[in-house]
């Protein structure tokens, strides 16, 4: 029990809501994102959809202050980026993107005490220890923790990349297309982790195409074309699923194709 | 903690130090061809023939090193950790440094072979040890800086180059000069060498400061 509590790392700040508001994001004369506003909660889980280039990804970029908006906000509990300490924000940040970001030359443990050093998000060097062994055995990796990274396969190093996003428990976790490699058991592995967070009261945006994966997972659905919010919903805790994604995607497709389409649409109303 | 997963990365690859070294023993190389047959080099020679082969290895090194950073986007898990720039500054400026002196331990004992460069005695080789060091310092401070802020830039490895070797033309030239009054070896000759060891420091430390003060908006957001 006591060894339990040692290797509960110590708690970022905990972060409540997450407001996006009014986004614009331009590349040159190239607009990426415009006028997106949406409300992250901490416990609930929200998917992002959309097709490619439609500004996914840029908005979790804002969301991990590594894209400065043009304009508009991104406020965390009410306040900007710069309003916080950079420290105590990246404490409570996790993401994870297309690039698993591990170091090849270091086996997975290796990875992980590191990043979990960098983090400082355990008492000591013991519970860190026992915090990445816990780890990797929750993500299947335990027979190739001592492995240089490069030797592992896509799927092995996508799972690393979860344990190392996962590890220090980030209050808002960015996942951007999390499933990319990961075999039957991996997807369930992850949406059981991705549930797990959720439960623990993290605030989680998801970007994903696997519809069927993501669906029970989902409070919030947010679909975005051409760099627009052209729908959102929300959702009792499971009531969503892989149809009800697809249904109000095709739906904001439809709407965005029709002139003057586009406008903030209610698929499924909270109940 | 960062200097150590560098250094623990590079001894586990090895790519960096076996392809720095080779580049500068074959710089050495061409330059002695180069002398072949003519007149037997003269210090000012040597001198030069030392920092070009230390700044073009050392340059080869850099880029590498940050390319394999951008290769697995690490750079972007560092930048997104709660961990002070300047912590991530100074990990690079002394894992850059440590690379190359391990050069000079190659480049300085070719060139006493090649050019027959004789530096002298215990104080000389001290000086020279101080100047190397201070020089490469200068050179990784300015080198750091540009090879972490390039980012996704298209044709970084062709800018790289271009922004650090103006901006670093200072320490090469009180690199050479003060190797080349260290080798000398007159009483005059190490004023002057102390001259540009002073020299050396100051901009070490404008460079080191500039650096600190300016990486966090180089890296900050695209």
């Amino acid at each position: 029990m006591a060894t339990e509590a040692a290797q509960e790392p110590k708690s970022p700040p905990a972060l409540q809501t997450v407001e996006v508001r009014g986004f614009y994001k331009d590349y040159g004369r190239q607009r990426a994102v415009a006028d997106v506003s949406l409300t992250l909660r901490a416990g609930q889980l929200t998917a992002l959809l959309g097709e490619n280039g439609a500004g996914k990804s840029t908005l979790l970029g804002a969301l991990a202050t590594l894209i400065r908006p043009t304009r508009g906000q991104v406020l965390y509990d009410g306040s900007t980026a710069e309003a916080w300490s950079p420290l105590a924000l990246r404490k409570c940040l996790g993401v994870l993107s297309h690039e698993p970001r591990c170091y090849t030359d270091l086996s997975a443990r290796e990875n992980l005490l590191f990043f979990g050093r960098l983090y400082g998000a355990f008492a000591d060097a013991a519970a860190l220890t026992a915090a990445c062994a816990q780890k990797l055995v929750e993500v299947g990796l335990q027979r190739a923790a001592d492995r240089p990274a490069r030797t592992l396969s896509r799927g092995m190093l996508q799972r690393l990349a979860i344990a190392r996003t996962l590890l220090p428990r980030p209050q808002l976790l960015l996942l951007d297309e999390p499933y990319t490699g990961l075999d039957r058991d991996g997807v369930a592995l992850l949406s059981r982790l991705m549930a797990a967070e959720r439960e623990r009261g993290a605030i989680v945006v998801v970007i994903s195409h696997d519809l069927d994966a993501l669906g029970p997972l989902c409070d919030q659905v947010a679909v975005l074309l051409h760099g627009r919010l052209r729908a959102h919903a929300e959702f009792t805790p499971g009531t969503c699923d892989g149809a009800a994604l697809l249904r109000l995607y095709q739906q904001a497709s439809a709407a965005g194709a029709e002139p003057g389409g586009g406008k903030l649409r209610r698929a499924e109303p909270r109940s | 903690m960062l200097l150590w997963k560098d250094v623990r990365v590079e001894l586990r690859a090895g790519e960096l130090i076996y392809a720095t070294l080779l580049f500068a023993i074959i710089i050495v190389l061409l330059f002695s061809f180069s002398f072949l047959g003519g007149a037997p080099p003269t210090v000012e020679v040597m001198a030069g023939v030392l920092w070009v082969a230390l700044s073009l290895s050392g340059m080869l090194g850099i880029s590498r090193s940050f390319e394999r950073e951008r290769e697995a986007d690490t750079l972007r898990a560092l930048l997104l950790a709660p961990v002070e720039r300047s912590a991530l500054y100074l990990s690079k400026l002394l894992s850059v440094s440590l690379l190359m002196l391990l050069l000079c331990a190659v480049v300085v004992p070719a060139l006493c072979l090649l050019f027959g460069m004789q530096v002298g005695d215990a104080g000389a080789w001290g000086r020279l040890i101080l100047l190397l060091t201070l020089g490469i310092i200068g050179f990784a401070a300015v080198a750091a800086l540009f090879g972490a802020s390039l980012g996704r830039a298209r044709v970084r490895e062709v800018l790289l180059p271009l922004l650090v070797y103006p901006l670093v033309v200072p320490v090469l030239l009180a690199g050479a000069r003060g190797t080349y009054a260290i080798l000398y070896g007159t009483p005059e000759s190490l004023d002057d060498a102390a001259r540009w060891l002073k020299f050396l420091l100051v901009f070490d430390s404008l460079a080191v400061m500039g650096g600190l003060w300016l990486f966090e908006p180089l890296c900050a957001t695209e």
